[in-house]
C-alpha cells in the first residue's frame, strides 16, 4: 500500500526531536499499551504483518498527527476485531458482550520476559530454492500493491546487488492478510545511493534493505 | 473463529506505525477534538477500557502485562548491547563470532535466543560507518538495546536516514568526511541490526566493564562514535 507510512525519502518533516535521558515509556498507559500488544501477539489470530498492516491503514492525518503508542492502540484494535477476537460493541462499552465465550490460557506472567527475549522470529526451518545468489545484480520489482508490502516506495525499479542471504522467511504481503506464509529467502541488497536518489548522494554511499525473492528480478 | 494460542510464540508483535514526536504530537492534540469516537478521547482511559476488556474475556492475564512491562523497562536496554560491545573490543574471537553470526554471539549472554530473531552486526571502522533505520515503522534490536527511543520513531529521521545521512548525522553533531562511506541499513525484514562502533582512542589501559560503561545507544544505532569524554548515556 503507497500510504503514509512509506516514508523513506521524503522530505520537510522538521528536524529530529531528540529527547535527552528519555524514559522507556512517557506514561502509564504506553506501558500498557505496548505490554497489551506483545501480550495479545501470543493468540494464533494474530501475526506481526497483520499488525503492523493494521497500523498502515490508520487514515494518514490520524496516522501522523497522533503519538505512536495511540496510533498502536488503534492498529491492534482494528486488528482484533478484524480477526474476530473483540466486537465494535465490547471496545465502545468496554465489557464482554453476554455470549462472549472466555478465552484460555491468556500468556502467563513466566511466559512475558522469554517472549521478549525471544524477539521476533521470521524465518522459517523450511527447505526452499533460492532464487539469487550472492553478488549477483538485481531490479527491486516496479509493483505497487493495495495491500501491506514491505519493499518501500524508493527502492522499487532500482539495481542492486545481493549482498547476503539471510535464508528463509515469512513472506509479509500474504502472511498479512492470512493468505499464507509463503516463505522465501531474503536478501539483504545493497543499492548505490546514487542509483536510489541521483547526483545529489555522496558518491560513495549506500543503502542496504532486506528484501524477499517476491521483490526482486534478475537484471 | 476458534480461539486458542499459539504453541510456540513463534512470532511477537511489536514495533510499527510510528509518526511524530511525542511532544508534537502532543501539542497538536490538545487542539483535537475525537469526535468520531464512541470511546472516551483521553488514551489512558481508552487502553485502561481495553485492558479491563481483554482481562474479562480472558485473553489476557494482567500480571502479564505487569511482567512484560518490567521486562522492558528493566531487563531490556542498551546496557545489554553495551556489554556486547564492550566484548568484541577486548575480545578479537568474540568479535569475529558477533560479525559472523550476531544472533548466537547475543545468546552467549543470555540476552536473546540462538533460535530466536535474527540480529546482524555491522562494523565501523576509519573508512565505514553504518546508520540504522526503520522506515516504515519502527523495528529495532529490543535484544540489545531496548524498545527505541521516540526520535528512532518519528517521521523527520525515519524519511531522511536513507535521503540524507550525512545530513541526519550531523544534526546529531558527526559530520563525516566525504571519503567515509556511509551504509544505511534499513530494516526492512524479521533482521535486527547493531553497530559495533570503532573503539575510541586512548582506551587501551581500559577494562571491559569501563569500555562498557562508554558505549552509548545512539552510537550502536549508528548517529554518534564513540567517544572517551562521554559518560554513558545509554541506561
Amino acid at each position: 500500500m503507497n500510504g503514509v507510512h512509506d516514508m523513506g525519502g521524503m522530505q520537510d518533516m522538521g528536524p529530529i526531536q531528540y529527547e535527552k535521558n528519555e524514559p522507556v515509556f512517557h506514561a502509564r498507559w504506553e506501558a500498557r499499551m505496548r505490554a497489551l500488544v506483545q501480550a495479545m501477539s501470543a493468540w494464533r489470530q494474530l501475526n506481526i504483518d497483520a499488525s503492523r498492516y493494521h497500523r498502515e491503514m490508520i487514515p494518514p492525518v490520524k496516522y501522523l498527527r497522533d503519538s505512536y503508542y495511540e496510533n498502536w492502540y488503534a492498529g491492534l484494535v482494528a486488528l482484533l476485531v478484524k480477526v474476530g477476537l473483540v466486537t465494535n460493541a465490547e471496545i465502545e462499552s468496554g465489557v464482554p458482550a453476554a455470549n462472549s465465550p472466555k478465552a484460555t490460557p491468556a500468556l502467563s506472567p513466566a511466559e512475558a520476559l522469554p517472549m521478549v527475549t525471544r524477539g521476533i522470529v521470521g524465518s522459517r526451518d523450511v527447505r526452499v530454492t533460492p532464487h539469487f545468489k550472492v553478488g549477483q545484480r538485481v531490479r527491486a520489482r516496479n509493483i505497487n500493491p493495495a495491500g501491506h508490502t514491505r519493499l518501500p516506495r524508493y527502492a522499487r525499479g532500482k539495481l542492486g546487488m545481493i549482498e547476503r542471504d539471510h535464508g528463509v522467511f515469512v513472506f509479509p504481503d500474504t502472511n498479512a492478510e492470512y493468505l499464507g506464509e509463503r516463505p522465501q529467502h531474503v536478501y539483504s541488497v545493497r543499492f548505490a545511493a546514487r542509483e536510489l536518489w541521483g547526483e545529489q548522494a555522496a558518491p560513495r554511499d549506500t543503502v542496504y534493505l532486506d528484501l524477499w525473492d517476491d521483490y526482486l528480478e534478475p537484471a | 473463529m476458534e480461539t486458542t494460542r499459539r504453541g510456540m510464540l513463534k512470532t511477537v508483535a511489536t514495533a510499527a506505525g510510528a509518526a511524530m514526536t511525542h511532544e508534537l504530537a502532543h501539542a497538536q492534540n490538545q487542539s483535537h477534538e475525537h469526535s468520531h469516537q464512541a470511546v472516551p478521547s483521553d488514551p489512558a482511559l481508552r487502553v485502561k477500557s481495553l485492558e479491563s476488556l481483554l482481562v474479562e474475556k480472558g485473553l489476557v492475564d494482567p500480571a502479564a502485562l505487569d511482567a512484560l512491562v518490567d521486562a522492558f523497562e528493566h531487563k531490556l536496554g542498551p546496557r545489554n548491547g553495551a556489554r556486547v560491545i564492550a566484548r568484541a573490543w577486548v575480545d578479537p574471537a568474540y568479535k569475529k563470532r558477533l560479525l559472523a553470526d550476531a544472533t548466537a554471539a547475543i545468546a552467549e549472554f543470555g540476552f536473546n535466543s540462538e533460535h530466536g530473531g535474527r540480529v546482524v552486526a555491522v562494523e565501523n571502522t576509519s573508512k565505514v560507518h553504518n546508520l540504522i533505520v526503520c522506515t516504515l515503522c519502527s523495528c529495532y534490536p529490543w535484544q540489545v538495546l531496548g524498545l527505541p527511543p521516540v526520535w528512532y520513531k518519528s517521521a523527520p529521521y525515519r524519511l531522511r536516514s536513507v535521503i540524507d545521512p550525512r545530513g541526519v548525522l550531523r544534526e546529531f553533531g558527526l559530520e563525516l568526511p566525504e571519503d567515509v562511506e556511509v551504509r544505511v541499513w534499513d530494516s526492512t525484514a524479521e533482521v535486527r541490526y547493531i553497530v559495533l562502533p570503532e573503539r575510541p582512542p586512548g582506551t587501551d589501559n581500559l577494562e571491559e566493564q569501563e569500555l562498557t560503561s562508554l558505549v552509548t545507544r545512539d552510537a550502536m544505532v549508528g548517529v554518534t562514535k564513540v567517544r572517551l569524554s562521554q559518560s554513558g548515556s545509554a541506561a
